[in-house]
C-alpha cells in the first residue's frame, strides 16, 4: 500500500525530481515538474497530518530496519505542522516561480535554479521528517549546500558575497550541530531522537552532555538567525532572487526553530534545558533582544527586503519567546507564529518579487508613488504589513494575542510588554514605505510600470488573504499547534 | 424582522454597502445615491432595535470563535444603543451634508472618501454593538484604519504628517496599551463579556484595579485624555465632514463609549467604588478639561478651536464614567449623545463657512453673520448646547454629570465643571457673537481677495439642510431626551 509509504514519498519525491531536471534542461519543463512535485509532496503532507490526528503518531522504519539501528521517520503533530509549512509555501511560490525566475535568472541557468530548489525542498522536508539526530545533519545540509548556491543565483553581484557569508556560518552552525550529536553519541551510543530521549537522564550530569547541549543549541541558533547569530541572514535575504527569499524566509528558519524545539523538547527534555541548566531565561533574553533590536535596525533600512530581513529576525525572536516560556500556551503561540509568519512573510516577498520584476529594485525612494501604477501589489503588502504588525483580523494578532497571554500567565510582564512594543516598531517600519507609495509623487525620471502579472499576483493574493483567512477562522493553525504543543511539553519525564 | 438578524444586519449593511460605494465611482450621482440609501437603511435597522432594548431585550448574535472561548460576539444593550443609534442617524445627515462640501469644494479621490466613511461606520456600530472585550477591541481598530485614508485624504506633506500622528498615536496606545489590559483581564477573569456589574471582582484586587484602570483610560486612545489627545488636533486637516462625523461624532465617541464599557461591564461600578486608588485618574481627567479649554481659547483656525474644545468635552464623559455612580454615568451617557449633536453642528458650521467664503480663521469671520445668517445661527444654537444652557439638550448632560460629582462627593470636580462652563462661553460665544455685531474687517477681506457685497452667500443647499437637522435636535433634545434617559437607568439600576 502506498500510504503505508507516505513517510518516505516525502523526502524521496522532490529528492528524485532534482536530477531529472537536470536531464530535462528546458526551463519550462523544469519548472512544471517541481509544480508538480510541490503540489504531490503538499497532498502527501495532508494526507499525513490527516492520518496523525486520526491514529497518532507514524513511525516508519526507512528500508525496513528497525529502529535505534536503522533510520526511523516519526510524524507527529509538530513535525506534521512543520511540513505543511513547507509544502504550502512551496506549492503557492512555484507558480509565481515562473515568471520571476525567467526575468532574474538567465535562461541557461534555469534548470540549476529547479534542480537546487528541488533538493533544497527535499532537504527541508528531509529535517522535519526524520527521527533521527544524524539524519537532521545530513538534510540540513542538503537544504544549506543548496540555499547556498540559490542565493549564489541573484541578480545582484552582491549575491556572491552573501552567499559566502551565509555558507561560513552555515557551515559553522552545521558542524556545531554535528559535534554536538558526535558527544551524545559517544554518551549514548544511539542517534535516534527518541532512544536519546530515554538514555539521556542516566548520564545528563556529565560535563559531555552539558557540552553536547551547547553545541547543538548554538548550531541550531546559527541556522535559525536567533539574534544575535542573525547576521549572515539580512544580505542573504536581500541579494537572493525573490523567489529564493519569499521560499527560504518562510521556510528554512522554521525549519531550524522546530529542530531546536525538537532537541529541548523531545531529546533533552524541557525540565533538564530550562529547569536544570537555566537556558530558558537565555533564550528569553535573546529573544527580547531580537524583537527590539531587529525591528529597530528595520525601520532604518533603504531596501524594502532587507527592511523585512531584518523584520524576520524580530519575528524569530517572538517565536523563540515562546519556546522560552516553557509553558503549553506558550509553545503554541511559538508554533503557530511558524505558520502565520511563514503566510506573512511569504506574502510580503512574493509583494516585493512583484516590485522587482516591474522596478528591477526594491529600494524605498524607487518605490515613491507606486501605489498608482501597482495598485494590487501594494495593496497586498499593506495586508501583509498590518498582519506583521499585529492587527486584529490578521493572523499577526493571533501570534501575539497567545504570546501575551502566555507571558502574563507566567507573570512574565517585560515578555509582554516587550512583544507589543516590537510589534509598534513594526508599523513604524512598514508605514515607512506605506507613505512613500502612496503619498510620494512618482519621480518624473521613473521608467513607466504596470502591474505585475496576473501569474505573480495570484500567488501573492493567495498567501495575503490567508493572513486575513488564519486570522479569523483559527480552528485549524491554532487546534493543530495547541496540540502539538501539548504532545511536546507531555514528553516532560 | 428578528432582533438578532437587526443586529447582523446592522453591522453588515455598511461594511457590505462599500461595495457597491466603490464600484459606482464613475457616476457620482448613484454612488452618493448609494451612500444615501446605505445610510439609511442602517438607521432604519438600528432604530427598530430601540422598542426591544427599551423593553429590556439584550439581542445578542456570535459570529465566529476566533480563539476557543473568544468569539466575534456582538450584543445590544441600552448604551451601545444609544451610542448606535446617535452615530447611524448622523451618518445620513452627515452624507447630505458631505454631497454640498465635497462637492463644492471640488475635493478629489471622492469614491475613496465614501467608501471609507462606510466603513468608518461598520467599525462604529462593531463598536457599539460589541459583546465582549475582543469584538469591541477589533472593531476600534478597524475604525482607526479605515479613517486613515480619510484624514490623509488631501495626500499633501502636511496631511501625511498629521496622519502619522493620528494613526501613531491610536495605533501604538491601542495595541501597546489597550491590547496588554485586554489580554490581562482575559488571564485573570477568564472571560471578556462584556456582563453587568463587571467581570473583575475578586479576580483584580488592590493597587492592580488602578494599573488596568489605568491601562484601559490610556490605551483607549479616542478618548483623547491628556497626553494622548494631539491625534485629534492633527486629525483636523481631514476635510470638515470627516472632522464632523468621525471626529466629533463616530471616532471619538466610540473612545468614550469603550471607556464607560470597561468601567461598567468590565469593572463594575462596586467594585471599582471599593479600589481606593482610582481617584487620579479623576484628576487626569479633570486637568484635561480645563488645560484642553484654555488652549482652545488661544486658536485662531476654528476647527483646531473645536477640536481642542471636543478634548475638553470628552473628559466630561471619561470623568462622569471614572465617578463610577449612578448620575455620573447617566451623565456620561447624556453628554455623548448631546455633545455628539452640538459639536456636529459647530463643524458643520465651519465647513459651510470655509465652503461658502473660504476663511478658516477666527479672526477672519467677523461679520460672517451678515453674509452666512442661517450658519451663524446655527453655530449660536451649537454653542450654547456645548455650554449646557436650556433650553437645549446639552443641558442635560452637565446637569447629570453634576450631580453624579455631588453624589461621590467630588467637590473639585464640582468646580471644574463650573470653571469649564465658563471658558465654554469664552471660547464659543464670541464667535457667534462678532458674526453678527462686528463690522466685516474690510481691509483683511480685500487682502483675501473677497468681494464683500453685503448680500447673502450661504453654503450649498445640502450643507444647509444638514445644519438645520442637527441644531433642530439639539433644541429637541432638550425636550426628548427621556428614551436615552430610559435607556441609561437600565444600565445603572441593577
Amino acid at each position: 500500500m502506498i500510504t503505508e509509504h507516505l513517510p518516505a514519498l516525502q523526502v524521496v519525491l522532490p529528492l528524485l525530481a532534482a536530477p531529472i531536471c537536470i536531464l530535462l534542461r528546458r526551463p519550462g519543463l523544469c519548472w512544471a515538474l517541481a509544480t508538480l512535485v510541490s503540489w504531490l509532496s503538499l497532498a502527501v503532507t495532508v494526507a499525513l497530518l490527516l492520518q496523525v490526528q486520526d491514529s497518532g503518531v507514524i513511525s516508519y522504519h526507512l528500508g525496513g530496519w528497525e529502529p535505534p539501528w536503522g533510520i526511523e521517520y516519526r510524524v507527529d503533530l509538530a513535525n506534521a505542522f512543520v511540513l505543511l509549512i513547507v509544502t504550502v509555501i512551496s506549492a503557492v511560490v512555484l507558480p509565481f516561480a515562473r515568471t520571476s525566475v525567467g526575468a532574474e535568472i538567465p535562461r541557461e541557468k534555469a534548470y540549476l535554479f529547479y534542480s537546487m530548489y528541488l533538493l533544497c525542498f527535499a532537504g527541508l522536508l528531509g529535517i522535519a521528517i526524520t527521527g533521527d539526530a544524524f539524519n537532521v545533519f545530513v538534510f540540513l545540509e542538503i537544504s544549506s549546500l543548496s540555499s547556498y548556491v540559490l542565493i549564489s543565483l541573484g541578480k545582484d553581484r552582491r549575491a556572491l558575497t552573501a552567499a559566502y557569508q551565509y555558507l561560513i556560518m552555515g557551515t559553522i552552525g552545521a558542524t556545531f550541530y554535528l559535534i554536538g550529536v558526535g558527544l551524545l553519541y559517544a554518551m549514548t551510543g544511539t542517534l535516534n531522537m527518541a532512544d536519546l530521549a530515554e538514555r539521556i537522564p542516566a548520564v545528563a550530569d556529565t560535563r559531555t552532555v552539558h557540552a553536547a547541549f551547547a553545541f547543538l543549541l548554538i548550531g541550531i541558533a546559527l541556522k535559525a538567525a536567533i539574534f544575535p547569530l542573525h547576521l549572515w541572514l539580512p544580505n542573504a535575504y536581500c541579494y537572493a532572487p525573490s523567489v529564493v527569499t519569499a521560499f527560504l524566509a518562510a521556510t528554512a528558519t522554521k525549519v531550524s526553530i522546530y529542530v531546536l524545539l525538537r532537541v529541548i523538547f523531545t531529546v533533552f527534555g524541557s525540565f533538564y534545558g530550562f529547569n536544570v541548566l537555566e537556558f530558558d531565561l537565555i533564550l528569553a533574553v535573546l529573544a527580547a533582544a531580537a524583537m527590539v533590536v531587529a525591528s529597530t535596525v528595520a525601520i532604518f533600512q533603504t531596501n524594502v527586503k532587507r527592511l523585512l530581513a531584518y523584520s524576520s529576525v524580530a519575528q524569530i525572536g517572538y517565536m523563540v519567546l515562546g519556546i522560552s516560556l516553557g509553558s503549553v500556551v506558550g509553545l503554541t503561540g511559538g508554533i503557530v507564529h511558524l505558520f502565520n509568519h511563514a503566510m506573512m512573510k511569504g506574502g510580503l516577498f512574493l509583494a516585493m518579487g512583484c516590485v522587482f520584476y516591474r522596478l528591477g529594485s526594491t529600494q524605498i525612494h524607487d518605490m515613491a508613488g507606486l501605489a498608482r501604477v501597482m495598485p494590487w501589489t501594494m495593496a497586498a503588502f499593506v495586508i501583509g504589513g498590518l498582519s506583521l504588525i499585529g492587527v486584529p483580523l490578521t493572523t499577526g494578532f493571533i501570534s501575539k494575542w497567545i504570546l501575551v497571554q502566555a507571558a502574563l500567565e507566567d507573570g512574565i510582564w517585560w515578555a509582554a510588554v516587550l512583544v507589543v512594543f516590537s510589534s509598534l516598531l513594526a508599523v513604524a517600519y512598514v508605514w515607512r514605505v506605506v507613505e512613500a507609495a502612496y503619498f510620494q509623487p512618482r519621480p518624473e525620471a521613473a521608467i513607466p510600470v504596470g502591474e505585475a502579472p496576473l501569474a505573480m499576483l495570484i500567488p501573492t493574493w493567495i498567501l495575503i488573504l490567508a493572513n486575513l483567512y488564519f486570522g479569523v477562522d483559527t480552528s485549524v493553525t491554532v487546534g493543530v499547534a495547541r496540540q502539538a504543543a501539548e504532545a511536546l511539553v507531555g514528553a516532560v519525564p | 424582522m428578528n432582533p438578532e438578524t437587526a443586529v447582523w444586519l446592522a453591522l453588515a449593511v455598511p461594511l457590505v454597502g462599500a461595495v457597491p460605494i466603490a464600484l459606482t465611482g464613475w457616476s457620482p450621482n448613484l454612488r452618493e445615491t448609494i451612500t444615501l440609501v446605505t445610510a439609511t437603511l442602517l438607521f432604519v435597522i438600528v432604530a427598530s432595535l430601540v422598542p426591544e432594548v427599551l423593553a429590556g431585550a439584550r439581542p445578542e448574535v456570535t459570529l465566529i470563535e476566533i480563539l476557543p472561548g473568544l468569539p466575534i460576539r456582538l450584543e445590544v444593550e441600552p448604551l451601545g444603543m444609544i451610542f448606535g443609534a446617535v452615530a447611524s442617524f448622523l451618518w445620513i445627515v452627515n452624507s447630505i451634508y458631505s454631497i454640498g462640501y465635497m462637492r463644492g469644494h471640488n475635493e478629489g479621490h471622492q469614491t475613496r472618501f465614501y467608501v471609507c466613511f462606510a466603513l468608518a461606520l461598520g467599525g462604529t456600530i462593531g463598536v457599539a454593538f460589541a459583546g465582549n472585550m475582543l469584538t469591541l477591541f477589533i472593531f476600534y481598530e478597524v475604525l482607526t484604519l479605515s479613517t486613515y485614508p480619510l484624514v490623509t485624504h488631501k495626500g499633501d506633506r502636511k496631511s501625511v504628517m498629521a496622519g502619522r500622528t493620528y494613526l501613531g498615536i491610536l495605533l501604538s496606545t491601542s495595541i501597546g496599551i489597550q491590547l496588554l489590559a485586554v489580554i490581562w483581564t482575559w488571564v485573570a477573569a477568564g472571560t471578556l463579556d462584556f456582563t453587568p456589574g463587571g467581570i473583575l471582582a475578586g479576580k483584580v484586587e488592590g493597587p492592580a484595579v488602578g494599573l488596568l484602570l489605568f491601562l484601559y483610560i490610556y490605551g483607549i486612545g479616542k478618548a483623547a485624555l491628556m497626553p494622548a489627545h494631539r491625534w485629534l488636533p492633527a486629525a483636523m486637516v481631514a476635510p470638515t465632514p470627516v472632522s464632523a462625523l468621525l471626529h466629533a461624532v463616530a471616532v471619538v465617541k466610540a473612545g468614550v463609549f469603550s471607556v464607560i464599557k470597561v468601567v461598567v461591564y468590565i469593572f463594575g461600578l462596586d467594585h471599582l467604588n471599593a479600589s481606593e486608588n482610582t481617584d487620579w485618574l479623576l484628576y487626569a481627567a479633570g486637568a484635561t478639561i480645563l488645560i484642553a479649554s484654555v488652549i482652545a481659547l488661544r486658536q485662531d483656525n476654528l476647527k483646531r478651536r473645536l477640536a481642542y474644545s471636543t478634548v475638553s468635552q470628552l473628559s466630561y464623559i471619561v470623568l462622569g464614567a471614572i465617578l463610577a455612580t449612578r448620575w455620573g454615568i447617566v451623565g456620561g451617557g447624556l453628554h455623548l449623545v448631546m455633545h455628539a449633536f452640538g459639536k456636529i453642528t459647530l463643524f458643520f458650521c465651519a465647513g459651510a463657512i470655509m465652503v461658502a467664503s473660504h476663511k478658516t480663521e477666527i479672526s477672519q469671520m467677523r461679520g460672517i453673520g451678515r453674509t452666512m445668517p442661517l450658519t451663524t445661527f446655527a453655530f449660536l444654537i451649537g454653542s450654547l448646547s456645548i455650554i449646557g444652557l436650556p433650553p437645549f439638550g446639552g443641558m442635560w448632560g452637565k446637569w447629570y454629570l453634576l450631580l453624579g460629582s455631588l453624589e461621590a462627593g467630588q467637590l473639585a470636580m464640582v468646580a471644574v465643571l463650573i470653571l469649564s462652563t465658563i471658558l465654554n462661553i469664552m471660547y464659543l460665544l464670541p464667535i457667534a457673537f462678532h458674526g453678527f455685531f462686528s463690522k466685516p474687517d474690510k481691509a483683511a477681506d480685500a487682502a483675501d481677495g473677497q468681494q464683500q457685497e453685503g448680500g447673502i452667500r450661504e453654503a450649498p443647499i445640502p450643507c444647509l439642510i444638514a445644519i438645520s437637522v442637527t441644531s433642530l435636535g439639539c433644541f429637541a433634545l432638550f425636550f426628548f431626551s427621556e428614551p436615552a434617559f430610559e435607556l441609561l437607568l437600565q444600565i445603572v439600576t441593577p
